[in-house]
Protein backbone atom coordinates (compact mmCIF):
# COMPACT_ATOMS: atom_id res chain seq x y z
CA UNK A 1 0.00 0.00 0.00
CA UNK A 2 1.49 3.39 -0.87
CA UNK A 3 2.29 5.51 2.05
CA UNK A 4 0.00 8.52 2.08
CA UNK A 5 2.01 11.62 1.33
CA UNK A 6 1.01 14.87 3.56
CA UNK A 7 0.55 17.74 1.64
CA UNK A 8 3.40 20.03 1.30
CA UNK A 9 2.47 23.64 2.12
CA UNK A 10 4.44 26.20 0.45
CA UNK A 11 3.40 29.55 0.47
CA UNK A 12 2.31 31.27 -2.58
CA UNK A 13 2.97 34.45 -3.38
CA UNK A 14 -0.14 36.48 -3.86
CA UNK A 15 0.56 37.90 -7.25
CA UNK A 16 0.34 34.61 -8.65
CA UNK A 17 -3.16 34.87 -8.42
CA UNK A 18 -3.34 38.43 -9.18
CA UNK A 19 -1.31 37.15 -12.59
CA UNK A 20 -3.65 34.39 -13.08
CA UNK A 21 -7.13 36.69 -13.16
CA UNK A 22 -4.96 39.42 -15.06
CA UNK A 23 -4.28 36.70 -17.66
CA UNK A 24 -8.13 35.68 -17.91
CA UNK A 25 -8.61 39.50 -18.48
CA UNK A 26 -9.68 40.95 -14.97
CA UNK A 27 -8.04 44.31 -15.77
CA UNK A 28 -8.65 45.35 -12.26
CA UNK A 29 -6.43 42.19 -10.83
CA UNK A 30 -3.59 44.04 -13.60
CA UNK A 31 -4.62 47.87 -12.17
CA UNK A 32 -3.58 46.09 -8.77
CA UNK A 33 -0.37 44.79 -9.99
CA UNK A 34 0.45 48.45 -11.57
CA UNK A 35 -0.44 49.45 -8.25
CA UNK A 36 2.01 47.63 -5.98
CA UNK A 37 5.05 47.67 -8.38
CA UNK A 38 4.63 51.50 -10.30
CA UNK A 39 6.64 53.20 -7.52
CA UNK A 40 9.26 50.64 -7.45
CA UNK A 41 9.52 50.54 -11.17
CA UNK A 42 9.55 54.14 -11.39
CA UNK A 43 12.82 54.65 -8.94
CA UNK A 44 14.39 51.91 -10.52
CA UNK A 45 14.47 53.29 -14.00
CA UNK A 46 15.42 56.75 -12.21
CA UNK A 47 18.47 55.12 -10.79
CA UNK A 48 19.86 53.52 -13.96
CA UNK A 49 18.99 57.04 -15.79
CA UNK A 50 19.39 59.67 -13.75
CA UNK A 51 16.53 61.73 -15.75
CA UNK A 52 12.90 61.68 -14.62
CA UNK A 53 11.00 62.22 -17.75
CA UNK A 54 13.20 59.21 -19.04
CA UNK A 55 11.77 57.54 -15.86
CA UNK A 56 7.90 58.22 -16.35
CA UNK A 57 8.09 57.15 -19.98
CA UNK A 58 10.08 53.83 -18.94
CA UNK A 59 7.60 52.91 -16.33
CA UNK A 60 4.69 53.50 -18.54
CA UNK A 61 6.34 51.56 -21.30
CA UNK A 62 7.58 48.91 -18.47
CA UNK A 63 4.06 48.21 -17.60
CA UNK A 64 2.59 48.20 -21.02
CA UNK A 65 5.03 45.48 -22.43
CA UNK A 66 4.50 43.71 -19.29
CA UNK A 67 0.80 43.65 -19.78
CA UNK A 68 1.27 42.55 -23.70
CA UNK A 69 3.65 39.58 -22.98
CA UNK A 70 1.64 38.42 -19.83
CA UNK A 71 1.09 35.40 -21.29
CA UNK A 72 4.52 34.71 -22.10
CA UNK A 73 5.17 34.90 -18.05
CA UNK A 74 5.56 31.66 -16.83
CA UNK A 75 5.64 32.21 -13.23
CA UNK A 76 9.09 31.12 -13.03
CA UNK A 77 10.24 33.64 -11.17
CA UNK A 78 8.66 36.68 -9.20
CA UNK A 79 6.45 38.51 -11.37
CA UNK A 80 7.82 41.63 -9.35
CA UNK A 81 11.51 40.44 -10.67
CA UNK A 82 9.96 39.52 -14.28
CA UNK A 83 8.75 43.35 -14.49
CA UNK A 84 11.83 44.74 -12.91
CA UNK A 85 14.14 43.05 -16.19
CA UNK A 86 11.76 44.69 -18.24
CA UNK A 87 12.49 48.12 -16.94
CA UNK A 88 16.10 47.69 -16.20
CA UNK A 89 16.32 46.63 -20.21
CA UNK A 90 14.41 49.71 -21.25
CA UNK A 91 16.59 51.88 -19.08
CA UNK A 92 19.76 50.81 -20.41
CA UNK A 93 18.09 50.72 -23.94
CA UNK A 94 17.60 54.41 -23.29
CA UNK A 95 20.87 55.32 -21.84
CA UNK A 96 22.18 53.53 -25.41
CA UNK A 97 19.91 55.99 -27.00
CA UNK A 98 21.68 58.66 -25.21
CA UNK A 99 25.17 58.20 -25.75
CA UNK A 100 25.01 57.27 -29.39
CA UNK A 101 28.81 56.19 -29.89
CA UNK A 102 29.24 54.11 -26.68
CA UNK A 103 27.07 51.01 -25.78
CA UNK A 104 25.70 50.63 -22.36
CA UNK A 105 25.07 47.40 -21.21
CA UNK A 106 25.59 45.47 -17.64
CA UNK A 107 29.25 44.06 -18.92
CA UNK A 108 30.53 47.75 -19.38
CA UNK A 109 32.74 49.02 -16.92
CA UNK A 110 33.86 46.19 -15.31
CA UNK A 111 37.23 46.59 -15.92
CA UNK A 112 37.95 49.44 -14.15
CA UNK A 113 39.50 49.29 -11.18
CA UNK A 114 38.91 52.77 -9.67
CA UNK A 115 37.90 52.59 -6.15
CA UNK A 116 38.07 48.77 -5.49
CA UNK A 117 41.21 49.24 -3.48
CA UNK A 118 40.31 51.24 -0.82
CA UNK A 119 42.16 54.43 -0.27
CA UNK A 120 40.62 56.91 2.32
CA UNK A 121 40.97 55.20 6.34
CA UNK A 122 38.89 57.93 8.04
CA UNK A 123 36.36 56.77 10.12
CA UNK A 124 32.56 59.06 9.82
CA UNK A 125 32.25 60.55 13.08
CA UNK A 126 29.89 62.05 13.31
CA UNK A 127 27.47 60.20 11.21
CA UNK A 128 26.30 61.45 7.83
CA UNK A 129 22.43 62.27 9.58
CA UNK A 130 24.45 64.18 12.31
CA UNK A 131 26.51 66.20 9.80
CA UNK A 132 24.29 67.08 7.26
CA UNK A 133 20.28 67.79 7.11
CA UNK A 134 17.58 65.63 5.10
CA UNK A 135 17.98 68.19 1.70
CA UNK A 136 21.96 68.11 1.74
CA UNK A 137 22.34 64.38 2.81
CA UNK A 138 19.67 63.55 0.10
CA UNK A 139 22.25 65.71 -2.67
CA UNK A 140 25.32 64.42 -1.76
CA UNK A 141 23.71 60.79 -1.96
CA UNK A 142 22.25 61.90 -5.28
CA UNK A 143 25.95 63.11 -6.66
CA UNK A 144 27.55 60.29 -5.52
CA UNK A 145 25.72 57.04 -6.94
CA UNK A 146 25.17 59.35 -10.35
CA UNK A 147 28.87 59.19 -10.45
CA UNK A 148 29.16 55.01 -10.28
CA UNK A 149 29.18 53.30 -13.95
CA UNK A 150 25.71 52.38 -14.79
CA UNK A 151 26.49 48.54 -14.67
CA UNK A 152 27.32 49.06 -10.72
CA UNK A 153 25.16 51.61 -10.26
CA UNK A 154 22.10 49.08 -11.15
CA UNK A 155 23.50 46.34 -9.07
CA UNK A 156 23.56 48.43 -6.10
CA UNK A 157 20.25 49.99 -6.70
CA UNK A 158 18.36 46.09 -6.91
CA UNK A 159 20.43 44.77 -4.20
CA UNK A 160 20.93 47.61 -1.54
CA UNK A 161 17.81 50.05 -1.95
CA UNK A 162 14.92 47.98 -3.79
CA UNK A 163 15.64 44.74 -1.30
CA UNK A 164 16.22 42.36 -3.88
CA UNK A 165 18.09 39.11 -3.31
CA UNK A 166 21.27 38.03 -4.79
CA UNK A 167 19.48 35.76 -6.90
CA UNK A 168 16.67 37.95 -7.75
CA UNK A 169 19.18 40.53 -9.14
CA UNK A 170 20.89 37.93 -10.61
CA UNK A 171 17.92 37.11 -12.91
CA UNK A 172 16.39 40.28 -13.37
CA UNK A 173 20.12 41.43 -14.52
CA UNK A 174 20.68 38.40 -17.03
CA UNK A 175 24.21 37.91 -14.85
CA UNK A 176 25.60 34.83 -13.23
CA UNK A 177 25.56 35.25 -8.88
CA UNK A 178 29.00 35.58 -8.50
CA UNK A 179 28.87 38.02 -11.14
CA UNK A 180 26.38 40.22 -9.08
CA UNK A 181 28.45 39.55 -5.90
CA UNK A 182 31.27 40.79 -7.34
CA UNK A 183 29.86 44.00 -9.02
CA UNK A 184 28.05 44.53 -5.74
CA UNK A 185 31.24 44.59 -4.08
CA UNK A 186 32.80 47.22 -6.21
CA UNK A 187 29.91 49.04 -6.52
CA UNK A 188 29.59 49.43 -1.71
CA UNK A 189 33.41 50.43 -1.99
CA UNK A 190 33.33 52.67 -4.71
CA UNK A 191 30.69 54.38 -3.15
CA UNK A 192 32.31 54.25 0.31
CA UNK A 193 35.37 55.97 -1.25
CA UNK A 194 33.41 58.37 -2.42
CA UNK A 195 31.30 59.62 0.63
CA UNK A 196 34.04 59.31 2.82
CA UNK A 197 34.99 62.89 1.26
CA UNK A 198 32.09 64.46 2.98
CA UNK A 199 31.27 62.33 5.59
CA UNK A 200 35.43 61.60 7.17
CA UNK A 201 36.31 62.99 10.59
CA UNK A 202 37.39 66.16 10.25
CA UNK A 203 40.93 66.85 11.66
CA UNK A 204 41.48 69.65 14.53
CA UNK A 205 41.20 73.12 13.05
CA UNK A 206 40.13 71.67 9.69
CA UNK A 207 37.29 73.54 8.47
CA UNK A 208 34.09 71.86 8.06
CA UNK B 1 42.85 36.21 6.98
CA UNK B 2 44.87 39.27 5.80
CA UNK B 3 43.59 42.71 4.39
CA UNK B 4 42.70 40.92 0.93
CA UNK B 5 41.05 38.06 2.45
CA UNK B 6 38.36 40.32 4.10
CA UNK B 7 37.82 42.52 1.00
CA UNK B 8 37.46 39.02 -0.77
CA UNK B 9 34.55 37.95 2.23
CA UNK B 10 32.93 41.55 2.40
CA UNK B 11 29.83 41.41 -0.09
CA UNK B 12 28.96 37.65 1.93
CA UNK B 13 29.59 39.43 5.28
CA UNK B 14 27.42 42.16 4.84
CA UNK B 15 24.87 40.00 2.95
CA UNK B 16 25.02 37.71 6.17
CA UNK B 17 26.32 34.81 3.59
CA UNK B 18 29.34 33.79 5.69
CA UNK B 19 30.06 30.62 8.26
CA UNK B 20 30.61 31.86 11.87
CA UNK B 21 34.11 30.45 11.33
CA UNK B 22 34.83 33.09 8.83
CA UNK B 23 32.73 35.80 11.01
CA UNK B 24 35.02 35.00 13.99
CA UNK B 25 38.35 35.28 11.60
CA UNK B 26 36.88 39.07 10.16
CA UNK B 27 36.50 39.64 13.79
CA UNK B 28 40.00 38.87 15.13
CA UNK B 29 41.25 40.51 12.05
CA UNK B 30 39.35 43.80 12.63
CA UNK B 31 40.30 43.85 16.29
CA UNK B 32 43.94 44.45 15.05
CA UNK B 33 43.59 46.33 11.81
CA UNK B 34 42.19 49.71 11.88
CA UNK B 35 42.24 50.06 8.21
CA UNK B 36 39.98 47.29 7.92
CA UNK B 37 38.02 48.39 10.75
CA UNK B 38 37.28 51.58 9.15
CA UNK B 39 36.38 49.73 5.28
CA UNK B 40 34.01 47.49 7.20
CA UNK B 41 32.33 50.32 9.23
CA UNK B 42 31.71 52.40 6.70
CA UNK B 43 30.37 50.73 4.11
CA UNK B 44 28.29 49.49 6.19
CA UNK B 45 27.44 52.73 6.78
CA UNK B 46 27.31 53.44 2.97
CA UNK B 47 24.23 50.68 2.81
CA UNK B 48 22.78 51.96 5.68
CA UNK B 49 22.80 55.50 4.44
CA UNK B 50 21.42 54.65 0.85
CA UNK B 51 18.58 52.13 2.48
CA UNK B 52 17.61 55.10 5.23
CA UNK B 53 16.83 58.07 2.60
CA UNK B 54 14.66 57.37 -0.11
CA UNK B 55 16.61 59.74 -2.65
CA UNK B 56 14.16 59.46 -5.41
CA UNK B 57 10.39 60.28 -3.60
CA UNK B 58 7.49 59.66 -6.18
CA UNK B 59 4.95 62.31 -4.76
CA UNK B 60 1.31 61.48 -4.72
CA UNK B 61 0.71 63.90 -7.74
CA UNK B 62 3.88 61.93 -9.83
CA UNK B 63 1.52 58.79 -9.08
CA UNK B 64 -1.58 59.38 -9.62
CA UNK B 65 -0.55 61.15 -13.14
CA UNK B 66 1.85 57.59 -14.20
CA UNK B 67 -0.94 55.23 -12.99
CA UNK B 68 -3.19 57.14 -15.35
CA UNK B 69 -0.98 57.17 -17.99
CA UNK B 70 0.12 53.06 -17.80
CA UNK B 71 -3.51 52.22 -17.39
CA UNK B 72 -5.08 54.16 -20.12
CA UNK B 73 -1.89 52.74 -22.32
CA UNK B 74 -3.13 49.20 -21.34
CA UNK B 75 -6.77 49.43 -21.47
CA UNK B 76 -6.08 51.30 -25.37
CA UNK B 77 -4.59 47.64 -26.61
Amino acid sequence: MPAIQSPVSEEVHPDVALVARAKAGDTAAFEQLVRQYERQIFRVAQHITQNREDAEDITQDAFLKAYEKLEQFQGNSKFSTWLVRIAVNESLMRLRKRKTSKTVSMDEDVQTEEGSIPRDFAEWRPNPEQQYNQAELGDILRKTIQGLPPGFRTVFTLRDIENLSTEETAEALGLSVPAVKSRLLRARLQLRERLSRYFRQKKEGQPA
Amino acid sequence: MNCTDLLSHLTDYFDEQLSVGLREEIRVHTSGCQHCKVVLDTTHQTIEVYKGNEIYEVSTELRERLHTAIMSKCLKK
